[in-house]
């Protein structure tokens, strides 16, 4: 995989990983001092790193010529092995989860195995280990194409993949030792942030660099996303973590914000981590796979670029929608509840851009499994955005919050938008990067789409059920004038969703495990002809439309 | 308006510059204000700060996730005031770093909890919430009575409170780890942490175990304080349920 690098850029990786394990001992011996579990992570970074270090080691010789002739996708490959392990690892505890809300005893009776610790490590895992690798691997592979340029150099990926793992391994890790700084998809401690900023301060310059060497004029709207999203995803993580730690030889610290304004901040950046981690990237994705695998330029460049900027400006205002009839300032909830309404033009935009793609190719949606993943998502896409509008309107959120309808609305985006574009988008660029015909078993990409699709369908539909039914629960009045339902009638009345839910995931979780088996036996695949189109020079979709 | 987007999407940095710029507009204009209007936190010059104690729950509170699963906000809507209590103020999370407001309710709010059930209600609920409410989907938390707590650098805690705008006394800093072990020991002297922290300080053997300073006890102290750091939003009145 990594024989390609040159001499010298292995003595960088050997450098690097030196200091690594440097500091990986440095924190074990702090952590050792206090007890504190810092110590497990100090021996984590250290044998991650001389596990890399192994692996630079090996073959210490120089690359054979010719390596500058093609575009560099070895980091694209290992990406998205790595993306679909974090898929099934993140969808497992995800289900189980599940299961042990309607049978809360489904677990084992020790620390890391509660709820409160195993919910962190499915959300942390899907979107940071599956999605997060997905964006990866798929944006240095798009950024090469649309550009037509080589990486700049082939230490800098390497670096952000694998510190981007080694990021997602402490963030996992920490949930089950009992570390969390508790705000929601932002929940790694202080040194896990501060690396994840070294490793995304790199991956920015990277793409930067490859795109000042572009040999085309312009930069095509797949990138335009993928910057929006390294760009802003930084601002948000930087801001939202800013933090005191208790001491440097502990896990633990304190958020430089408190109260309502923290929650506004921590809002501010858990929608947008929507907005730009788990919208604006894929739908880089979706701007470069979707037109090629249908073969058709993109419907619309200016419902591109109406599209890219409404969702810039409008997401950035959305946050406090999550926090109506709370202490959080009335003002501040209207601008939300505006903007959020306002929102559904640019999404619908771009869905609807997505979709009048496909005009003159809908035959191909009917035979090609990969290319109706990627259809079926844009139409999750614009189901869940006017969801979430709908969900932001004042008083529809004074049923909705708090209930497992937001649980419903969020699995509609991440399961039906996000894990279908990428499911579409991984079946379509294996056969590309591996130099094969076609898919091991275009049979089984047909599988995985009916489980994907029948799983997300009766996950959404029971938490439409359970969190209607609980959030009139809790409002309704007898006619005396008091309280109907307890607390917990509503919980024992949600006990059937939650079965339901459970088996949906499944559903889901095996749809993951026959993609995965798909992706290792096509990889295994003896070379044929490659499959047509891949580096060829794209159609008229590379230039702006008019 | 195209022929700029033309220009500009043939220009990396421009490009990056502009899309900093349009995404920053929307969270400067509704976070940075929240810091300079007055009136966005009420002002309560009793409210008090967490005891060490109540700071090692709160961490445990956190460190299990409870926040996944409890909201500590109670909106301004009549069923959840009639429910759960007066609803929360912004100076009432005014100490919390982080807030723990939470997004969803598997089980009910807690916000007001503090003083709702007795120490030995809540002991037994965390051992196995279904030895006390058998429709319960609760985890359970039996291993918090067998672990101690570790108090010896609840200073650092506080001074790094502190840094971030918790006012923290010296002797509360220095103190931190002692007053932490007294307020589960009542046969201990505790004149210090009362003069510290108050007479209204709750010192009791939270969890029945006289024996060691355990972290259920740091739990239990801190979700018997829950609603009651301020008497802004008027004292919790008794349950509705």
């Amino acid at each position: 995989m990594i024989s390609g690098l040159t001499l010298n850029e292995r003595r960088w990786g050997v450098a690097i990983l030196a200091v690594l394990i440097c500091i990986g001992a440095a924190m074990a011996a702090a952590g050792a001092d206090r007890a504190d579990p810092f110590q497990v992570h100090g021996f984590l970074v250290m044998a991650y790193s001389l596990i890399v270090l192994c692996v630079v080691l090996r073959g210490y010789d120089e690359p054979g010529p010719g390596r500058l002739e093609s575009y560099y996708d070895d980091p694209s490959k290992a990406g998205i092995v790595i993306a679909m392990l974090w898929a099934v690892f993140g969808m497992f505890i995800g289900d189980w989860v599940a299961w042990l809300l309607a049978y809360p005893d489904m677990t084992f009776d020790a620390a890391w195995s509660s709820f409160g610790r195993l919910r962190p490590a499915h959300t942390t895992g899907v979107i940071f280990g599956f999605g997060g690798n997905a964006l990866i691997a798929t944006s240095f592979h798009v950024m090469q194409r649309t550009s037509r340029a080589r990486l700049p150099d082939q230490f800098s990926p390497w670096f952000v993949l694998v510190g981007y793992n080694l990021f997602c391994l402490l963030a996992v890790s920490g949930y089950f030792l009992g570390i969390t700084q508790s705000k929601e998809y932002a929940e790694p401690e202080w040194y896990a942030d501060i690396w994840l900023v070294v490793v995304w301060v790199t991956y920015l310059l990277l793409y930067l660099r490859t795109l000042a060497r572009r040999k085309e004029p312009h930069i095509y709207v797949a990138n335009w996303y993928y910057l929006a999203f390294i760009l802003v995803v930084a601002i948000l993580h930087i801001v939202n973590n800013l933090a005191v730690p208790a001491s440097f030889g502990g896990a633990k610290s304190y958020s430089l914000f408190s109260g309502v304004q923290d929650a506004m901040t921590q809002w501010w950046y858990g929608h947008n981590a929507v907005a730009f981690f788990l919208t604006a990237g894929f739908l880089g994705m979706m701007y470069y796979y979707l037109p090629k695998r249908a073969g058709r330029p993109i419907y619309s460049y200016r419902m591109s670029i109406i599209g890219f900027w409404g969702i810039t400006f409008f997401y950035m205002w959305a946050g406090s929608h999550h926090l109506h009839y709370t202490a959080l300032p009335q003002w501040v909830q209207t601008l939300g509840m505006t903007f959020s309404v306002m929102l559904l033009v640019p999404s619908w935009i771009a869905a609807a851009n997505a979709l009048l793609t496909l005009n003159g190719a809908w035959d191909k949606v009917r035979d090609d499994a990969t290319l109706r993943f990627m259809m079926m998502a844009a139409i999750f896409y614009g189901l869940s955005t006017f969801e979430g509008s709908f969900m932001a309107i004042r008083s529809v959120n004074a049923l909705s919050h708090y209930t497992d309808w937001t649980i419903g609305h969020v699995h509609a985006g991440a399961m039906g938008w996000v894990a279908l574009i990428t499911f579409g988008s991984i079946y379509a660029v294996v056969p590309w990067l591996w130099k094969r015909e076609r898919m091991h078993s275009p049979a089984l990409v047909e599988v995985h789409f009916w489980l994907a699709l029948a799983g997300t369908l009766i996950y959404v539909f029971a938490m439409w059920n359970s969190g209607i039914i609980q959030g009139l629960m809790w409002r309704t009045y007898n006619d005396s004038g008091t309280l109907t339902y307890s607390f917990l009638d509503s919980m024992v009345a949600m006990h059937p969703y939650y079965i339901a839910r459970a088996i949906g995931g499944l559903l889901f979780l095996i749809g993951a495990i026959v993609g995965c088996y798909n992706i290792w036996m096509t990889i295994r695949r003896p070379a044929g002809a490659p499959a047509p189109s891949d580096d060829a020079p794209l159609p008229a979709n590379l230039q702006p439309a008019e | 308006m195209f022929g700029t987007h033309y220009r500009i999407e043939r220009k990396s940095v421009a490009l990056a510059v502009a899309i900093m710029i349009v995404a920053s507009i929307g969270g400067l204009i509704e976070i940075a204000p929240l810091f300079t209007i007055d009136d966005t936190v009420e002002s309560d010059p009793k409210m008090r700060v967490y005891t060490p104690l109540e700071l090692a729950g709160r961490n445990i509170y956190i460190r299990e996730g409870c926040y996944a699963c409890h909201s500590q906000m109670v909106r301004t809507l009549q069923d959840e005031v009639e429910r759960y209590g007066p609803y929360s103020l912004a100076v009432e999370s005014k100490y919390d770093h982080p807030m723990l407001w939470g997004s969803k309710r598997t089980g009910p709010d807690l916000a007001r909890v503090g003083g709702k059930y007795s120490d030995q209600w809540h002991t037994a609920h965390l051992r196995n919430p279904r030895d006390v409410v058998p429709q319960s989907i609760m985890p359970r938390y039996g291993w918090l009575s067998e672990t101690e707590l570790r108090t010896r650098h609840l200073g650092d805690d506080l001074r790094a409170l502190r840094a971030v705008g918790v006012p923290y006394s010296d002797a509360m800093i220095a103190n931190a780890s002692a007053d932490a072990v007294a307020q589960a020991s009542p046969d201990d002297d505790t004149a210090g942490l009362v003069e510290r922290y108050g007479s209204a300080t709750q010192i009791r053997t939270f969890d029945g175990d006289k024996r060691t300073t355990s972290e259920m006890d740091a739990l239990v102290a801190y979700l018997q304080i829950l609603g009651k750091l301020s008497d802004a939003a008027h004292p919790a009145p008794a349950s509705k349920e």
